[in-house]
């Protein structure tokens, strides 16, 4: 059963987060991403939850992360300033294997940048943003129904694989205004985190992800994001503890790249021309591909949902079936390099950015016919 | 009669089997069997309704993973909002924080002012060592003037913090500072903030012989709590003294705040009028 709603995409990702089952929310003010705290202010008590507005975003994530240790699905919203402050947070997140979804609806930076402008630039922050040899589960909507659905999505992922995972949106997609197939929630598939059975007492750094009780559940859990084994005991000296917990964490992830990667594909297989694309951007290429294929040239594309882990295999594939490659992005060229990595070939980049100037079906129209 | 009210005490009761990994002489052995004997003369016989939140720094190790209760060992400095959240959800569990002096007021000082104005329902200790002893001995915002340090061979050129003053303006409900030469009434201030509510808030200075007595001139163990001692005037007496004269002091005692409505008692509040709210909506 759905239900058709017309919401800006940051209302659509504050519905998804409830449907999802989110009750904790804590964020900080900041632009573009203040619609979701704001609706959340309102939205969360009423069903009660808890919002709270906190004094920055280094207290508004571990404010997350205490709410997931006390059992509940919890969020924070914000953009590229603010997002590069909860980076150490994330990084702890990860470590300690505390599910929760970080939105970071992204602005044209670095530094300050132009706040209230679209722009791709945080891909490579996303999937390397914290310390250390680390996993990220990115996913990238690009309508106000995909801020919805992978609102959810990511609550899913986070609660399956237990680790905090990105909503990586851009200010165009969080501020569009859709039309938005809500489905109700048992019509949706709503994952919750593994729980411990009594007398458990390994609770971390499981392949398979290991089940995660709350605080004051008398299981006595030890949580800390220094090198710990599986029972939680600190081991910040010898080497085998520490190869055999982060090798863990991250096959975690790597051995679920199946079920987490989602990609959107178009004539992969044989085509003139190919196109990565993601986010905001990938709304021009569907255009862009339309007019092409109007005048005769044959267009396949990846449309990358799951931003990271990194779509090898469609990319791959699309490469092996495709003349040249086009990679249109707001940035300098981040998500180019992942593909050219894959395809073992140079590709056409097309990047723009500032001023949150989309790139146009046009502009990608003539990389395309003259790439083909 | 203190004989009589430690009797059955075992620190073992409320720890793994794990002995705390501190240098020999260190005060932070104290600060935490104090705290183990207020729990203990409190009642309770395990750890059981605590929860735990520390950060990092020597101090934050006391918990965890050290005492048989949750723990959560976080981020430098980030103890206290994950503390404030876990009290959100977890009204029924009582939170304590522990953390050094950099931890709580160096990296984290404005989560401890924030946590203090909103009345956060949470205990903080603070073991005040006046430097950063973990990592060997660097000044910290509450080391004295003019004291060298691993980072001020010259002497420290920076006024030191008062963190219990700090707690009290900023709106905490409690607010203490004892030293580890004051072990009763130490015990007594943690008896008596375990059971209060809102945003309570004890200070213990504390000696680091290794990070701190070398160096400073301060000296061994023994010498530091003979510092502590003569040091020490009650915050009774402090209102006697210029400021002058109380910077070579340490103002032990306790400061009686304002008492409000707690962080727990007004989002309660919040939420019933939202879940009203949400109500009418689909009237």
């Amino acid at each position: 059963m759905k239900e058709a709603r017309f919401w800006s995409g940051n209302e659509a990702c504050v519905e998804g987060s409830l449907t999802a089952g989110c009750r904790f929310f804590a964020g900080y003010p900041i632009t573009p991403a203040n619609e979701i705290s704001e609706h959340l202010s309102e939205r969360l008590p009423q069903l009660g939850g808890t919002f709270m507005q906190m004094e920055d975003e280094l207290a508004s994530i571990g404010a997350v992360m205490g709410a997931s240790w006390a059992g509940r699905k919890a969020m924070t919203a914000t953009s590229g300033p603010g997002f590069s402050l909860m980076q150490e947070t994330i990084g702890w997140g990860f470590m300690t294997e505390t599910p929760c979804v970080v939105v970071d609806v992204q602005r044209a930076g670095p530094g300050t940048g132009q706040a209230t402008k679209s722009a791709q630039g945080d891909v490579m922050q996303a999937r390397w943003g914290t310390h250390g040899d680390y996993a990220a589960i990115v996913l990238s909507p690009n309508s106000a129904q995909e801020m919805f659905e992978l609102t959810v999505r990511a609550f899913n992922l986070s609660e399956r694989y237990r680790t905090p995972v990105v909503l990586l949106a851009d200010e165009t997609i969080a501020h569009v205004r859709e039309r938005v197939d809500a489905p109700k929630g048992d019509s949706l598939e709503i994952v919750n985190r593994r729980r411990p059975a009594p007398g458990d007492t390994r609770f971390f750094g499981s392949e398979g992800v290991a089940p995660m009780p709350a605080v004051g559940e008398g299981f006595n859990v030890a949580v800390t994001a220094s090198t710990h084994d599986e029972v939680g005991m600190r081991f910040t000296q010898g080497a085998p503890v520490h190869r055999r917990m982060i090798e863990a964490l991250n096959a975690k992830i790597y051995s679920h790249t199946q079920d987490i990667v989602e990609t959107e594909l178009h004539n992969i297989e044989k085509c003139d021309v190919g196109i990565v694309s993601f986010g905001c951007t990938s709304r021009s290429v569907y255009e862009a591909a339309e007019r092409a294929e109007a005048a005769g040239v044959r267009v396949g594309y990846v449309r990358l949902k799951t931003i990271w882990p990194f779509p090898e295999e469609a990319v791959s594939r699309l490469a092996e079936g495709a003349g040249r490659i086009v990679v249109p992005e707001m940035n300098l060229g981040q998500i180019s390099g992942e593909v050219e990595r894959i395809a073992g070939r140079k590709v056409a980049k097309l990047s723009k950015i500032g001023g949150g100037e989309l790139i146009t079906p046009e502009e990608i129209l003539e990389v395309v016919m003259r790439a083909s | 009669m203190q004989v009589e009210s430690a009797a059955g005490f075992l620190p073992r009761t409320y720890m793994r089997n794990l002995k705390l990994p501190f240098c020999p002489g260190c005060g932070l052995y104290l600060l935490s069997d104090s705290f183990l004997r207020a729990v203990h003369e409190l009642g309770h016989r395990s750890l059981d309704g605590f929860c735990f939140t520390s950060g990092i720094g020597c101090a934050s190790w006391i918990p965890s993973p050290y005492y048989m209760a949750d723990s959560v060992h976080t981020l430098h400095g980030r103890s206290i909002p994950v503390a404030t959240s876990i009290k959100l959800v977890r009204p029924d569990l009582n939170v304590v924080v522990f953390g050094g002096d950099g931890d709580i007021v160096g990296i984290g000082m404005s989560h401890f002012v924030h946590a203090a104005r909103r009345n956060t329902d949470i205990l903080v200790i603070m073991g005040n060592n006046m430097v950063y002893g973990m990592t060997g001995g660097q000044v910290a915002p509450t080391t004295p003037f003019d004291t060298t340090t691993a980072t001020t061979p010259y002497g420290s050129f920076e006024h030191p913090i008062d963190a219990v003053r700090l707690a009290t303006a900023a709106g905490a409900a409690y607010s203490a500072r004892w030293t580890t030469a004051h072990p009763k009434e130490l015990r007594d201030s943690m008896k008596k903030a375990i059971q209060l509510r809102g945003f309570r808030f004890i200070e213990v200075v504390t000696q680091c012989p290794v990070g701190f007595g070398r160096r400073s001139g301060y000296g061994d163990a023994g010498a530091i709590l003979n510092q502590f001692r003569e040091r020490a005037v009650s915050v009774e007496e402090s209102g006697r003294l210029t400021p002058e004269e109380l910077d070579s002091k340490i103002v032990v005692g306790e400061l009686i705040g304002r008492h409000r409505p707690t962080l727990n008692e007004a989002v309660a509040e919040v939420t019933r009028k939202g879940m009203e709210a949400g109500r009418e909506d689909r009237d």
